[in-house]
């Protein structure tokens, strides 16, 4: 017996959106191996190379997630002044560009970093951040913010009365985490964890930097190796599959431990929590917010220090670069929602869609500009479409989080307001603008803002089809970098860093203006 | 007319047959204990859900496989009646159209509706600004505005307190009287029943019995109404 | 008839734009850049060729050829412009290189006879370092004190590629060892040039792989002389870039005209301040004061074009091997 109810979530152009996504992402691969004539055997060293990327980013996402933890429940029970304040600016690290944060890491974890300084200054043996545990510690600067955010969104999730209920019986906060927010933990970390480790498989560029060396080889690299050293075509393809297959075998896994689970605007609000209100909790969540705090901005801290200096006398050609940047965060930004929207809608009822937005997260870059180059090149001037293809590669890459963002609204709404909307008579299209748009105001906000920020960010494909006169920002910061103007690249990372924050700032601000509750 | 024809509903263990008729403008009250199937047989009736077997009949007309909105049926729920980013006015405007694109016409059908459920004032608040049994007013004003032949109520009065309900009650009995709507009312009280419908519909056992006179029934009710009813 | 006069005026104009032909060049990103050769290489050559100068960036040198492959002989490259001698081989592999016709005084350390590609600039890889500190004489010098180096990946990077050739041939069977040896010094491998110049000038490291012609820059752009090339007694490593003709260009004659021009006085003399390279022929004017202040190497090294595929692959794998226990 079907409920007509869910006839609101009409499928057919979710379907068609995801089956988009799914071409940009596989259509490049199968083109890569039709190219190549057919796939290429990965050697042992591409074993190795895949072994340390399981490593690296099983790791990256259990120490992101275990950190994320007390992150996420200090912020859930405690209310101070610039909470909100808080919350944003931890989740900046989510949409620096690697090489800017690279460099704002080494500021403090690096040989002449400020943590060095310090055990210097005690007579101490200083640290050094090259090698498997410097890679983890990158990527759980990049993607503890995320973490947090998720598992935030789930303590909100509780019912304030649960809380009340627990501190009228006399629990524990050990019985309050046993019975209230273990099994809510329960539901949200395997999405957490799959999500980021999703993330760091792709890794490229951190886990080369900060690797120390050919141990630290990804897969990502082992690609590169393929398609640059060896012209391997078919290797760099197969890889590119392994690559896609784990991500997506990863994804069902967690997709059946729980269908829960999102992360984004949500209710932001901190509960009134009896049972944590002794001096010591308090002192262990304050303890938990400053050195997570500390760990993800004193690195932003120094990107702003660092780039300072420059940011006045930045070339005319890094500015004409960042109008262009914003200019495919626009268009970037736009697409998005309009693929995340639909395949959405179409995930009420098949959530596995949601695994193809996924997709987009564990793609190599190099073998999607490959695909793209070797599909486009028989038609058109690829270089004429550098700013359109890297939109959509933007686009596609941002969705996951989009999809994350908006599904479990989109439910509420659904079940809230569905029948009434059936009731009433409503079409799609009426039902689209009278009540999800209005109803996904702050998600479609937020997810707008992440996808803006992370374009502006992402390097992307630009740099397979650059064409000389139009660059993005970051392909600019290279470029400043190749031509040994490191400071004035520094001004650039903290510019960029500045339009990221911003973009993102005002489009979540925009959906949070007059939202009605 | 309103006819459930050999009327079965089974999802999983659970099970309710019905076969009854309700007069065209006669107001009926569906009581029985929690979990029994009343709101599920209202779902039925408004759409919402396939019965297994059997026919819902309109005036003779059959609506079983109709959507909601083609039913010629009205419906307020528990909750979640009104939608939160709209206004009063916009709110009930819904009935008249749910594209919202509403003409002179319209408007004034609204604002007579606003009118009548003593809303004049209100017209550009939002639901979160409204006490509950405004909010219930804004429900009921948009039902007049839907002008449809049925008339269901889903426990919309669950939440208030006794005297707001007797009063939202007087209010629904005063609408249909002008309307001539049949009323199909789920409630949990007998109270409810007794207040403004005349027959009333026992909803128990697996089976939606036909309706009976609501004072008989309450006076000496059969054995699995008095279970319910604690007497 | 003044009008029909205007008139036919414009039309031959629209037609002298509209022939004006259009030479296409394949080169990588740095050079286009604004703070590349590019520009100045496309005013100067424009000037004089009555013509559009079109530069397309792809990447390095070796992204450049990948891309270069996918095309084929569809390419609509007239000239590839930025490959090194590491992968000239590979280059005239594909066949899609015609002969050029130039005949050019070359101020290169080694003798030029290659039939299909044009030299432009050159330049001795070494490790900078800050002046003043203890600096290593050789490789094994290097692998027995505790200087820091800050290397590039010689699968992602063209300076990566070329240190490995470098150890190799200096060392060719105990190449292995000298990398073991080395294992300790290296702080971090990173994917480009610039992660691990920018990595070096953050302090990470007492040096980086980069070019003899590094402080040069910084002497010219910064009025800083504290970075110096660090010489090597076994010997340092050349990087010759050239630039090649496709043999599928619909521009030959313009396509000659521009490698001719590559050769010429402007061109060269662009060069040693953009690319911070020496220039392959050298200018009238010679090169900047701070060129003169710069090491000069006594011994060159050099892998054969053909032989660079065989020795690299083997080369790298012992890199491999060495740095991976």
């Amino acid at each position: 017996m079907a409920a007509r109810a869910v006839a609101i979530a009409r499928g057919a152009p979710g379907h068609v959106a995801a089956a988009l996504v799914a071409a940009v992402i596989l259509a490049p691969v199968a083109a890569v191996l039709w190219r190549a004539g057919g796939g290429g055997w990965p050697g042992p060293a591409d074993w190795a190379a895949l072994r340390f990327t399981l490593t690296q980013a099983a790791l990256s996402a259990l120490i992101s997630v275990a950190l994320a933890i007390p992150a996420a429940r200090a912020l859930a029970r405690r209310r101070f002044a610039g909470r909100r304040l808080l919350i944003t600016a931890l989740g900046a690290p989510f949409i620096l560009p690697v090489i800017v944060a690279v460099l704002g890491l080494l500021a403090v974890f690096g040989r002449g970093g400020l943590v060095n300084a310090g055990l210097d200054a005690l007579g101490l043996p200083g640290i050094r951040i090259y090698g498997l545990h410097g890679v983890v510690l990158a990527h759980v600067f990049f993607n503890l913010p995320l973490a947090t955010r998720i598992i935030l969104q789930g303590w909100q999730s509780i019912p304030a009365e649960r809380f009340r209920l627990a501190a009228s019986l006399g629990m524990t906060p050990t019985d309050v985490m046993r019975h209230l927010e273990w099994p809510m933990l329960r539901a949200m970390l395997p999405g957490a964890l799959m999500v980021i480790f999703a993330i760091c498989l792709s890794s490229f560029a951190v886990a080369l930097t900060l690797g120390g060396g050919p141990r630290a080889t990804t897969v990502e690299l082992a690609i590169y190796q393929a398609f640059r050293f060896d012209f391997d075509l078919g290797r760099a393809a197969v890889l590119a599959s392994i690559q896609l297959a784990l991500v997506t075998l990863a994804a069902l896994a967690a997709l059946r431990v729980t269908q829960a689970g999102g992360f984004g605007a949500g209710l932001d609000r901190s509960l009134r929590r009896f049972d944590a209100e002794t001096p010591a909790l308090r002192l262990l969540d304050a303890a938990v917010l400053l050195l997570v705090a500390a760990f993800l901005l004193t690195p932003m801290a120094a990107i702003v220090w660092r780039g300072g200096a420059a940011l006045a006398g930045l070339p005319v050609a890094v500015w004409r670069a960042a109008a262009v940047s914003l200019g495919v965060a626009a268009a970037s930004t736009v697409l998005t929602l309009a693929l995340a929207l639909p395949m959405a809608l179409a995930a009420l009822k098949r959530p596995w869609l949601e695994v193809v937005g996924l997709l987009g997260i564990a793609a190599s870059p190099l073998v999607i500009g490959v695909g793209l180059f070797v599909l486009i090149n028989p038609w058109a001037d690829p270089t004429a479409l550098a700013l359109p293809v890297t939109a959509l590669v933007n686009a596609v890459m941002a969705l996951p989080f989009a999809l994350r963002v908006m599904i479990p609204q989109l439910r509420d709404t659904v079940a809230d307001f569905g029948r009434l909307a059936d009731s009433l008579g409503m079409r799609a299209r009426d039902r689209l603008r009278l009540v999800i748009l209005p109803r996904l105001r702050r998600q479609i906000g937020f997810a707008a803002g992440l996808a803006a920020a992370l374009s502006i960010g992402d390097l992307g494909v630009i740099a397979l089809f650059a064409d000389p006169d139009i660059a993005t920002l970051p392909l600019q910061i290279l470029r400043l970098m190749g031509a040994y103007r490191m400071d004035a690249a520094a001004g650039a990372g903290l510019l960029l860093l500045t339009l990221s924050l911003a973009v993102f700032w005002l489009l979540d601000q925009g959906g949070r203006a007059d939202a009605d509750a | 007319m309103l006819t459930l024809e050999a009327v079965e509903i089974r999802q999983g263990a659970f099970h309710l047959a019905a076969d009854f008729s309700v007069e065209t403008g006669a107001r009926v009250a569906m009581i029985g204990p929690s979990g029994a199937g009343k709101s599920t047989l209202l779902d039925v009736i408004a759409g919402f859900l396939q019965p297994t077997a059997g026919r819902v009949l309109l005036d003779g007309l059959d609506i079983t496989a109709l959507p909601p909105a083609q039913r010629g049926c009205a419906i307020v729920f528990q909750d979640n009646n009104l939608l939160p980013h709209f206004t009063v006015a916009q709110n009930i405007g819904l009935g008249a159209r749910p594209d919202l694109r509403l003409d002179r016409a319209d408007r004034q059908r609204v604002a007579h509706a606003i009118e009548r459920v003593g809303l004049t004032g209100f017209e550009a608040r939002k639901p979160g600004q409204l006490s509950g049994g405004q909010q219930v007013r804004v429900a009921l004003a948009r039902v007049l505005v839907q002008r449809q032949p049925l008339v269901l109520l889903d426990e919309p009065f669950a939440a208030l307190g006794p005297a707001l309900k007797t009063e939202m009650l007087g209010l629904v009995d005063e609408l249909m009287d002008e309307t001539g709507a049949t009323l199909l009312m789920v409630s949990h009280d007998p109270a409810d029943a007794r207040r403004i419908a005349p027959r009333t519909v026992l909803v128990a056992d697996g089976r939606a019995e036909p309706p009976c006179d609501t004072g008989a029934l309450l006076a000496d009710p059969p054995p699995a109404l008095r279970r319910y009813l604690g007497s | 008839m003044k009008y029909l006069a205007l008139a036919t005026g414009l039309f031959a104009a629209t037609i002298a734009v509209a022939e004006t032909p259009t030479l296409t060049v394949y080169t990588y990103d740095s050079f286009v850049s604004d703070w590349g050769p590019g520009p100045a290489v496309k005013k100067a050559f424009e000037t004089t060729c009555d013509c559009t100068l079109k530069f397309v960036g792809t990447g390095d040198g070796a992204a450049l050829l990948a891309r270069l492959r996918l095309e084929g002989a569809r390419t609509d490259a007239d000239i590839v412009l930025g490959l090194d001698t590491g992968l000239t081989a590979a280059a005239a592999e594909t066949g899609l290189f015609a002969p050029h016709s130039v005949s050019a005084e070359y101020d290169l350390p080694i003798a030029w006879d290659d039939p299909l590609f044009v030299p432009f600039d050159w330049g001795y890889f070494a490790f900078v370092a800050n002046a003043g500190a203890d600096l290593p004489a050789n490789f094994r010098d290097l692998a027995a004190s505790d200087t820091s180096i800050v290397i590039q990946d010689p699968r992602s990077s063209t300076p990566g590629l070329g240190l490995l050739m470098w150890v190799k041939t200096a060392y060719d069977g105990d190449a292995e060892d000298i990398w073991r040896g080395l294992s300790d010094n290296i702080v971090t491998v990173t994917k480009g040039w610039s992660e691990a110049y920018g990595l070096f000038l953050e302090g990470e490291a007492d040096m980086a792989l980069s070019y003899t012609t590094s402080p040069a820059y910084h002497m010219i752009a910064e009025d800083d002389d504290s970075k110096v090339a660090v010489p090597f007694d076994e010997g340092h490593y050349m990087q010759i870039e050239v630039a090649g003709k496709l043999a599928g260009t619909d521009q030959p004659e313009l396509a000659d005209r521009f490698l001719e021009f590559m050769t010429g006085e402007e061109f060269q003399s662009i060069i040693p301040t953009t690319n911070w390279m020496y220039p392959a022929v050298m200018p009238q004017g010679g090169l900047p004061d701070a060129f003169d202040t710069l090491i000069a190497p006594e011994k060159s090294l050099l892998v054969p074009a053909d032989e660079a595929d065989e020795v690299r692959d083997k080369a790298l794998e012992e890199w491999l091997r060495a740095l991976s226990r």
